[in-house]
């Protein structure tokens, strides 16, 4: 029986081995045109995603165990308390134009990086403090970088970082990634061509990429994007949301890939700053722990999820996502949908309850409003739930949606609102990349931002904590203390975390070796092993 | 086609009916989540199901038709109100009135209503009662949907202020008061008239295209225009055809308002 099992097991695995051919085209859809080609300049998601297929960097984030795995540099060594870093380079690489690749090229795109005529956005992870950032060629494949100060979780922050030829005369389009360039028909598509220079091999010695084509097709409209997968048109989405998920999970299930929980988060908060227009009594509230834990205990996070998310989402615990493996705090758990412990939570504070509708002490009927961006359904949605859910302690919640820019006015200018209901695009694992939402003098530091000296006791101890694990290496260290920044903001809730989404794709059966994670790009993070069945490398 | 017009006054008071009795006929609370059923298929408790968030969809219908149907054609008197008066005083003063009012026209129609909409719209208070923002939104569409029909009153008002007989009463000793009660609104009122029932439908059809963009009648309230944004995509309405009734329901009342017009009333 077991010879049967091998045996079996083996026939399917040299079925697929046989199916999976080298060559062909992989299509995908990029929703808007890349504003740029240049590695440090770019912000916006399409251009990224040209840097993640083009761009060689010296080490990777596998986006599947989130460890540091080597690329261009065999190894690096981290020195000097945090502010060096050497890095040991794979010899005899070249560009894709065939330029030799060095570690001349490495000091030339930190000189870049750090530019501050170029403001790159990439760069801003590097800069730790006044002063310049020194880059010295050591040898022809070791290089060390040095910094102002130190930078916690230094290595990772290169997995940003594609390096770019000093030499070649065809400058950031010279790359050392999987694939290269080769057209742009702005506004309509781009095709990418294997790097015949690309230096990773399989285990065979069989030169990665196995695909021998990218085409990205501009297009913004989700439904034909959709439309376009079912009929065999591009091989891939790389984010779905929840009704498209389910509808595609009805009709070709084998195509719907739901990796987990996400790290991007839905969450809402008061506006707690001093000076807003906002009534003096509607300040106290807000300011109030126990009207915020009272909130939170109030909402139906599971309902949230189920039905706004239909099911794709979970309630979020936290300011950091479970499918954070090493930072997530796992002794906290989530608030639980409780609305007479909420009740409890409002008496204490003098609030009661007339009729169907709740009074502070001083008789004013609790009515706030809260704004989120228009024609987000899945926000809008939420805060229709959270209208019924609020109604159940008698509070009456308005629901505003405004345009963008009306609602970004009002959150960081006017500061004329009272709730704001936004959702966070998690790109980054380290608590670093949050610094500027947790520190209390930070623009972004969004319930009550630019503070000069910290307005409560337990914002000053975010604030020590946060700089604590930014100025210490030891990873243990770092995470004690962004573990007890996480127990603090469970505690005082100035932003009450709703739901963490689900990691949703689409996936042609064409495509072998895909295995889709929670982290971006959660599809094509292993693009260099992706290969075609040998019918569709044929046909496209 | 008087069959045809007959047929739409009988649909328009029946939809009128059904939504003004819309308390006695729901089944259900327009805003109350079943969240146990979200985007349930028709049954006896929910004719027409239930939407995303479980709110039963047929209760919804009747109480966003009668929001729909009943400010609409507020929103509609009040431009045509305002068409009849700058339109008409243009008209009869003629001059150099009448070119400094048709350039303020022609400036307002120039403007982009719909990012004036949304302006205005972020500007107003935030906590306001859905049924308040729901009155806003239309008050605002009259207020902005004059300029055009200001345009067709004023050259018919010109037309009559030159025509024989107000020249005869003119010239018999009437005041401009007389002329205007007695001569020119009474022969602007059929242009008036259709233009009333012209912006009905347009009124709809931007509200609607608000409540698309999520920028119409506020939660929980609902409007054909976000009843319409159910059907935002179209992939998933496919699979459950009792999500278009709303739409169909939608046309059905926009088109009897155009056939309700007479062949005199329609404009050229």
């Amino acid at each position: 029986m077991k010879k049967l099992f091998a045996v079996i097991v083996f026939a399917i695995f040299a079925v697929s081995v046989a199916l999976a051919q080298a060559g062909g085209e992989l299509r995908f859809c990029l929703h808007s045109e890349p504003k740029t080609f240049n590695p440090v300049l770019m912000e916006d998601d399409s251009s990224e995603t040209i840097r993640y297929l083009t761009g060689g960097v010296l080490m990777r984030v596998n986006r599947q165990t989130q460890e540091v795995e080597p690329e261009l540099a065999t190894s690096w060594k981290i020195t000097d308390s945090g502010r060096t870093i050497t890095f040991q380079l794979r010899k005899d690489l070249r560009f894709s134009d065939g330029t030799q690749f060095s570690a001349a090229d490495v000091a030339f795109t930190m000189q870049q990086l750090m530019d501050p005529a170029l403001h790159s956005p990439t760069g801003d992870s590097f800069r730790s403090g006044d002063g310049k950032v020194e880059t010295r060629v050591l040898a022809k494949d070791r290089v060390a970088i040095t910094f102002p100060a130190p930078i916690s979780g230094l290595d990772k922050l290169f997995d940003q970082v594609a390096i770019m030829s000093a030499t070649s005369p065809l400058k950031e389009m010279a790359v050392l990634g999987p694939y290269v360039v080769a057209e742009n028909k702005a506004g309509a598509y781009l095709i990418l061509k294997r790097n015949p220079n690309y230096w990773k091999h399989d285990g065979n010695g069989r030169q990665l990429p196995y695909i021998d084509s990218v085409r990205l097709d501009i297009q913004q409209n989700r439904d034909i994007e959709m439309v376009r997968l079912t009929h065999g048109e591009i091989d891939f989405i790389n984010s779905l949301d929840a009704e498209y998920f389910d509808k595609l999970a009805s009709s070709d299930p084998a195509m719907a890939h739901d990796a987990g929980v996400s790290l991007d988060t839905e969450f809402m908060w008061f506006n707690q700053v001093q000076n807003s227009p906002l009534p003096a009594y509607k300040k106290a509230w807000f300011t109030s722990t126990n009207f915020r834990h009272a909130i939170s205990e109030s909402i139906n996070r599971s309902d949230m999820a189920r039905i706004a998310f239909r099911g794709h989402a979970q309630a979020a615990i936290g300011p950091v996502s479970p499918a954070n493996k090493f930072w997530f705090n796992a002794k906290l758990q989530p608030h639980p949908f409780d609305q007479k412990a909420a009740l409890q939570l409002l008496a204490q504070d003098g609030f009661r309850m007339q009729g169907d509708t709740l009074h502070d002490r001083d008789g004013h009927a609790v009515e706030f409003s809260i704004i989120t961006n228009a024609g987000n359904k899945y926000r809008e949605r939420m805060a229709t739930m959270m209208q019924q859910d609020l109604s159940g302690i008698g509070i009456k919640l308005n629901v505003v949606t405004l345009d963008f820019p009306s609602l970004i006015e009002r959150m960081t200018r006017t500061f004329d609102y009272e709730t704001c209901l936004l959702g966070l695009v998690n790109t980054d694992l380290d608590p670093n990349s949050v610094m500027n939402v947790w520190l209390s003098s930070s623009e972004n530091h969004q319930w009550n931002p630019s503070q000069k000296t910290p307005a409560t006791q337990w914002e000053a101890e975010i604030d020590r904590l946060m700089k604590d694990q930014a100025s210490t290496l030891d990873p243990n260290q770092r995470k004690a203390s962004f573990d007890k920044v996480q127990e603090i903001v469970w505690q005082q809730e100035p932003f009450i975390y709703l739901v963490n989404k689900n990691a949703l794709s689409a996936v042609s059966t064409s495509v072998r070796n895909v295995h889709p994670v929670a982290l971006r790009p959660q599809v094509y993070w292993n693009i260099d092993q992706l290969s075609l069945t040998s019918e569709v490398a044929r046909n496209h | 086609m008087k069959w045809a017009r007959l047929i739409s006054i009988g649909l328009l008071v029946l939809v009128a009916a059904a939504c003004l009795l819309a308390n006695f006929l729901a089944p259900a609370p327009y805003a109350h989540q079943f969240r146990d059923l979200p985007n349930a298929a028709p049954s006896h408790q929910h004719f027409l199901g239930t939407d995303d968030l479980g709110r039963d969809r047929f209760s919804r219908v009747l109480y966003g038709t009668r929001v729909s149907l009943l400010l609409a054609p507020a929103a509609a008197l009040l431009s045509s109100l305002l068409a009849g008066l700058i339109g008409g005083f243009a008209g009869f003063v003629g001059g150099w009135t009448e070119r400094i009012v048709m350039a303020a026209t022609d400036l307002f129609l120039s403007l982009p209503w719909l990012f004036l909409l949304i302006t205005v719209r972020a500007i107003l208070p935030l906590n306001v009662a859905p049924m308040t923002s729901v009155v806003i939104t239309f008050a605002l569409l009259g207020c902005l949907g004059w300029a055009g029909a200001a345009r067709v009153i004023c050259a018919d008002a010109r037309t009559f202020s030159q025509s024989d007989f107000v020249l005869l009463a003119r010239a018999s000793g009437s005041s401009g008061f007389r002329l205007l009660w007695r001569h020119l609104i009474p022969n602007l009122k059929p242009i008036l008239f259709a233009q009333f029932w012209i912006s009905i439908p347009v009124f709809i059809l931007t509200e609607a295209n608000l409540g698309i963009l999520g920028l119409g009648v506020a939660e929980p309230l609902p409007s054909w225009g976000s009843l319409l944004r159910e059907l935002e995509s179209f992939s998933s309405g496919s699979t459950q055809p009792w999500q278009f009734v709303p739409l169909i329901l939608f046309i059905v009342v926009v088109s009897s308002f155009h056939l309700v017009l007479t062949k005199q009333e329609l404009p050229a």
